[in-house]
């Protein structure tokens, strides 16, 4: 454990190729057979090549559900894992994930809202909804910190409280308000599914996405810096008062549209920033990319799995992703203590 | 002077924490406060630091005041050492004291040639060049404590302040630390507990009470037998060998018998 991997010239090369091989393998796994090469054709085509064998349905299959499927997962999975890394360094705390700020249960009521109460209608009204939702949440918990002190502890509690009221409201509104059909639906988002995945989607949460990469990756020498805490930080040359709110703010909005778009899909954020500090170590400038690669990867997969285990049904991916996640973290943990 | 702070104080609520403190330290000379706990030293030492605002008074480094220096300004000539540091993170020594790189350089760019030369030798320095690939959670508290001098000399201060650094360090142990801050060349103010290691290892001495300066100046004026019955409650006896004072404590003073003449 004590060499880490030389991340910048093995990992990162191979991450990107692999990222790039398990979203195309992951498009011609399904129930409709499609193989790797018409796959291909069907996408060449899309952007402007030659026709392709396969039928319209398949062309339709591949292009509108399969792709933008496997793009958002690794879209998510990325941005998660991001988030989750920054916030565990922000905050201090192992356990800290994108949802610890309240954003989520935020986007869960304000989606729950639409789809129950039809204030709006359709998937843009529930994302719209949703992002909301989250953004409130987050004004909600930063109010409540900074009146209680503007501790970092005082954040993480004033984020237990806001998820605990979101919830609440939540199980309010399906509980009083919506019948069957309509709290099925909201299970299921509620869990966490890309089965409604579209290239509006890809390109909204792709977007902030690259942006809160781009932004956190910049900002990776501030990241270290926190590793002993906040004042050491300050000693460090960071004004820490800034950064945090920079930091914090981006990947509120970056979980937020991610949410908005997918629902709360658990324990990415939390287990793939462990997982890549296991590989690579703590430096941020190395972290960032290896944990959003490893994110990306992993969500494809999982969601991939999640869609196919109980064929002709779909596992919501984040039950999958925490069947997944859990046994991957007890690893982690245990691995974490022989080293020490 | 490298460090003039003037009549300082820092308020919690309606409590004086530190109270209308002034300290100089010429440049490169090393400052010992001493004071019992909750006498405000580590409070101090923070408002020293620009970490916390003062409530009052003003704190200069070489004219300039910490309230109007940009946090990296000030980070690339003043480094700080905490009692204790921890994480919940398992970083290497390596990484560890390539922190102390950071204000030098861009938050995105990687470390320079020139980085890595101050790293190794800031590792050399404070004896934990072995140690680089080691983790800091495997290391014990005097290695951790070398390991966070390292990381503030790669700083390349010009100014050093260290709170009780020799804190749960052995007798051996403890006399290396301060060799090793005694020999560095920058000016450094550190809190310390121990009278006879202060008055060995720091060239001027301020003894806090209750937030208040009680008495500074060299060791053998600072350290007498009717301050640290005053200040301790403790009784003592001071002998002054090669110019600096040694105490040797003798028994415990009632508590009211503050300010009242010593028993004879």
């Amino acid at each position: 454990m004590t060499a880490h991997l030389r991340a910048p010239l093995v990992v990162w090369p191979a991450g990107v190729i692999l990222l790039l091989l398990s979203v195309a393998t992951a498009t011609t796994i399904g129930p409709s057979d499609v193989g790797p090469r018409d796959a291909l054709a069907a996408v060449l085509q899309r952007l402007g090549g030659p026709p392709s064998q396969l039928s319209l349905l398949q062309q339709s299959i591949l292009w509108d559900l399969r792709l933008p499927r496997a793009v958002l997962a690794a879209v998510c999975g990325a941005g998660l894992a991001l988030c989750g890394v920054v916030l565990q360094s922000l905050l201090r705390n192992p356990l800290a994930d994108p949802f610890i700020l309240g954003v989520a249960s935020g986007a869960s009521t304000g989606a729950v809202s639409i789809v129950v109460l039809g204030v709006g209608a359709g998937a843009i009204g529930l994302a719209a909804g949703a992002f909301v939702g989250a953004v409130t949440a987050f004004g909600l918990v930063l109010l409540l910190a900074v009146a209680a002190g503007g501790g970092i502890e005082r954040m993480i509690l004033a984020g237990v409280a806001a998820t605990q009221l979101f919830s609440a409201l939540t199980s309010f509104i399906v509980f009083t308000s919506a019948d069957a059909e309509q709290t099925r639906g909201v299970l299921f988002w509620l869990l966490g599914s890309l089965s409604s995945a579209t290239w509006r989607d890809v390109a909204l949460c792709g977007v902030l996405v690259v942006l809160g990469i781009v932004v956190c990756w910049a900002r990776a020498g501030t990241l270290d810096a926190f590793l002993f805490g906040q004042d050491a930080a300050a000693a460090l040359g960071v004004s820490i008062t800034r950064m945090r709110m920079v930091l914090l703010g981006v990947t509120a909005l970056v979980t937020a549209v991610i949410v908005s778009s997918s629902g709360a899909i658990g324990f990415v954020g939390l287990v793939l920033p462990h997982a890549a500090r296991a590989l690579v170590g703590t430096r941020h400038r190395v972290l960032v990319p290896t944990a959003t690669v490893m994110g990306a990867i992993f969500l494809v997969w999982v969601d991939t799995a999640a869609r196919m285990v109980i064929e002709p049904q779909e596992l919501p991916v984040g039950v999958a992703t925490a069947i997944v996640g859990v046994p991957a973290f007890v690893v982690i943990l245990l691995r974490r203590r022989r080293a020490t | 002077m490298s460090l003039a702070a003037e009549r300082i104080s820092w308020r919690v609520r309606d409590k004086l924490i530190v109270d209308g403190v002034s300290i100089t330290a010429a440049t490169g000379t090393t400052v010992g406060l001493l004071g019992p706990n909750g006498s405000g030293k580590s409070s101090l030492l923070r408002l020293l630091a620009g970490l916390r605002p003062t409530s009052s008074g003003v704190v200069r480094w070489d004219d300039m005041d910490v309230s109007t220096m940009s946090r990296r300004r000030l980070a690339r000539r003043l480094a700080v050492v905490d009692q204790e540091s921890t994480t919940d993170q398992e970083p290497t020594v390596r990484e560890i004291v390539e922190l102390g790189r950071l204000p030098h350089r861009q938050s995105w760019s990687p470390m320079s040639a020139r980085d890595r030369q101050v790293v190794e030798n800031a590792a050399e320095t404070t004896g934990v060049i072995h140690l680089l690939d080691r983790r800091y959670s495997t290391l014990s508290g005097g290695e951790r404590q070398r390991v966070q001098i390292a990381r503030a000399l790669a700083q390349e201060p010009t100014e050093l302040l260290l709170d009780e650094p020799t804190n749960h360090l052995d007798i051996r142990h403890q006399l290396e630390l301060l060799e090793l801050v005694a020999t560095t060349d920058t000016t450094t103010v550190m809190a310390l507990h121990d009278l006879n290691l202060a008055a060995t290892y720091c060239q001027e001495l301020v003894l806090l009470h209750r937030g208040r300066v009680h008495v500074a100046g060299p060791p053998a004026a600072v350290l007498t037998r009717d301050v640290i019955a005053e200040v301790y409650q403790v009784e003592a006896t001071v002998d002054v060998i090669d110019g600096r004072p040694r105490v040797l404590f003798t028994r415990l003073l009632a508590d009211h018998g503050l300010g009242t003449p010593l028993p004879r």
